[in-house]
């Protein structure tokens, strides 16, 4: 029986006011650890919600001829594709039978939207560097999504399922995928590929601070970029889940099991600062040759070696 | 292809320092570049002449915040080549010693920001990490981080006590394992490779024909040191290495820089433990008339000094030349055909120092034409016409 009540608790609560927190709270782990990586203190636990709350007391300014409505939707339409994402990612962890048939192939898609709002919100602000920076982040889809979805697919022949709860069931009682073969070089890709998503070092030029000055967010200010920013910060949180669904096995909440899974949790979020923490920024074309040759190669053998069961 | 403009300035991450470049890309790819320079003009040269040669010494010293010495040093002795006269021996090794510790410094800070521009932000902190204990070392010779105030015509002004070398030397040394460190992170990092090499490549010709100074030059083959070219101050009496490498990208720059500190930590060595036993200072009362210049090897390249005098106590002229103004025009050679990605490290890569190499730059009111020294002349001429046109006087010209 489904009510009306509790996919809005689903949204709003977990979807949304959880995914947020957590989001928050990797954010803040990423400048912590990366401050004392570089020898500086690092900000306070509440600092990445003050900084959202300072955004959006600040006044929004639109750019001469830019599309207006364009400009000012891009952020929200991230902003609900993350939260659409989170709600499901959740569902599939506190509950699997609610979930639907292909859960899989729905996040697939949504996880593609807020880079897409990234590139509509930089073209529609009219600014050189933002457009510069918009197809930078085309390229980028266009690189990693190849590489990314060849991973992904390697628990779906494993589990022979599209639905993330039977992706979650299927390692209780089997072993974490990470532990086989094929799901490691999986894991790998993935892992660099989320590295791409979350556009961080060295994956980060679609921003490039010294390059384009924040690329397709040059232009926006007050609560359009707090917006964005607090979609960066859910996405730190939604796709290190993911890729624990898919990889890790989850996050089971009962007992020892919500332990566990934040400590998984917190260790892939440790990985990807550290490699945004260890590599210069690489170049655009530099980039897409990674993900096209090596990654790509990496994911197919990956994916041939699911199938031979290994 | 369209093209598009992309600015980089005049506020911009990627500077300190107020510049202007017009990029004119083709996609991602950089066609043209064109240079503004005159934002951040301060008349130092004028200034110079309202002041005496020992006030002088303090003013150059504020050109650059980064090159404090270098200026000082310079200046002092293009002073010293009007009259002309030879410094004492202890008062040269302590010259050498403090613009060693510059070089250091600049280095440090120029591969910090190099890190940073490449969005390697931990090199970043950690360069300037290793920094401060230059300038700690600094501190203890001189009394102050930056702008350390040791020079004088005719020599220095603070000694360096014996007392307190081998605290100094210690902790120099205990610098060179984590400078050790940073450089394997630096020359050995593959990603830092595929970013650096083969970028940005000035031709052992081009660093000719631009006439590009110091570690720009150096990188390409050109083996261009004042230091060894015309030996001043300690640098004929210590054993040290120029170092050369042949490619001119960024990564041999990056390279240049980095064993250049090796080497400049050998000299300061060198200098504090054979410091000759002479007086600092020869006290010089005046200034004869005549001209002399000074010209040394600062961290990016030489610096020159020009000094007229008419034998009063202020300089009746006084030009500066910094190394940035020869390594500027190599843009020209080194981003055309480059991607925009590169160009931002390019642009860093000769270390560049803006506000040494300001000049005026006069525009009309549109801002989109520049007048050079003859349009000047014309337009102050026809100023001229005009007023007389007014009250009823003939033409002049």
């Amino acid at each position: 029986m489904i009510y009306l009540l509790d996919p809005l608790i689903y949204l709003l609560i977990y979807g949304f006011l959880l995914t947020a927190i957590m989001g928050l709270i990797a954010s803040w782990i990423d400048r912590k650890v990366t401050a004392r990586v570089q020898y500086r203190v690092g900000p306070p636990l509440l600092q990445p919600l003050i900084d959202i709350i300072k955004l959006l007391g600040k006044e929004t300014l639109i750019p001469e001829g830019a599309s207006k409505i364009t400009f000012l939707m891009a952020p929200i339409i991230g902003f609900s594709g993350v939260v659409l994402v989170s709600t499901i990612l959740w569902i599939n962890n506190i509950d699997p039978t609610k979930s639907f048939m292909g859960d899989l192939i729905v996040v697939l898609y949504l996880l593609v939207v807020p880079s897409i709002s990234i590139i509509m919100g930089g073209f529609a602000s009219r600014n050189p560097l933002a457009s510069l920076g918009a197809s930078r982040e085309m390229k980028l889809i266009m690189g990693y999504e190849l590489p990314f979805i060849l991973a992904v697919l390697v628990p779906v022949i494993h589990t022979h399922s599209i639905r993330l709860g039977n992706i979650v069931s299927y390692q209780a009682t089997n072993g974490i995928f990470i532990g086989s073969l094929s799901g490691f070089l999986a894991w790998i890709v993935v892992i660099l590929c989320v590295q791409a998503k979350l556009a961080l070092v060295p994956f980060d030029m679609p921003e490039a601070e010294t390059e384009i000055v924040g690329g397709p967010l040059i232009e926006y200010s007050g609560s359009g970029l707090a917006v964005y920013r607090l979609m960066k910060n859910m996405m730190l949180f939604t796709l290190p889940f993911f890729v624990m669904i898919l990889f890790m096995g989850g996050w089971k909440f009962e007992g020892i099991y919500s332990l566990t899974g934040l400590l998984k949790y917190i260790g892939v979020v440790a990985i990807i600062t550290v490699i945004r923490n260890t590599n210069p920024r690489v170049r655009i074309d530099q980039a897409v040759k990674f993900f096209w040759g090596p990654m790509t190669i990496i994911a197919i053998i990956a994916v041939i070696l699911a199938f031979l069961g290994k | 292809m369209a093209k598009t403009i992309i600015p980089i300035g005049p506020y911009h991450p990627l500077q300190e320092e107020p510049e202007f470049f017009t990029l004119t890309v083709e996609g991602e790819r950089v066609v043209a570049i064109d240079v503004n320079v005159g934002y951040n003009h301060r008349g130092i040269e004028k200034l110079s002449e309202s002041k005496t040669f020992d006030q002088s010494t303090f003013l150059v010293e504020r050109i650059c915040g980064i090159c404090s010495t270098s200026h000082p040093f310079a200046f002092t002795r293009a002073v010293e080549d009007i009259i002309p006269v030879e410094v004492p021996e202890r008062a040269k090794f302590i010259r050498t010693i403090i613009a060693e510790g510059e070089r250091i410094h600049s280095h440090l800070l120029w591969l910090g920001l190099a890190g940073h521009f490449l969005g390697y932000n931990t090199v970043f902190m950690w360069a300037w990490k290793l920094r401060e204990e230059i300038l700690d070392v600094m501190e203890i010779l001189s009394g102050n981080r930056n702008n350390y105030a040791m020079f004088k015509p005719g020599g220095v002004r603070r000694d360096i006590k014996s007392v307190d070398i081998p605290p100094v030397i210690k902790k120099i040394d205990s610098i060179i394992p984590t400078l050790e460190m940073l450089k394997k992170a630096v020359i050995d990092d593959p990603v830092l490779h595929a970013r650096t090499k083969g970028i940005g490549v000035l031709s052992k010709e081009d660093a000719i024909n631009f006439g590009a100074l110091g570690p720009t030059s150096r990188a390409s083959g050109v083996a261009r040191d004042v230091r060894k070219d015309s030996p001043y101050g300690a640098y004929d009496k210590v054993q040290w290495d120029m170092i050369v490498t042949q490619n001119g990208d960024v990564f041999d720059k990056a390279v240049i820089r980095i064993l250049e500190t090796f080497e400049s930590i050998k000299i300061i060595k060198y200098c504090l433990l054979n410091l000759p036993d002479t007086e600092i200072d020869l006290n010089l009362k005046d200034i004869p008339p005549g001209e002399g210049i000074g010209h040394i090897e600062a961290p990016r390249g030489e610096t020159f000094h020009y000094v007229r005098s008419d034998g009063t106590n202020r300089p009746v002229r006084h030009k500066v030349r910094a190394p940035t103004f020869m390594n500027l025009p190599t843009y020209k050679a080194t981003i055309i055909g480059e991607t925009i990605s590169d160009a931002t490290i390019i642009l860093a890569a000769i270390d560049p120092c803006y506000c040494c190499t300001e000049r005026v730059a006069v525009r009309n009111l549109k801002g989109n034409q520049i007048y050079d020294g003859q349009d000047l002349v014309k337009l102050s001429q026809q100023k001229t016409e005009k007023i007389r046109e007014k009250n009823g006087c003939l033409k002049w010209i």
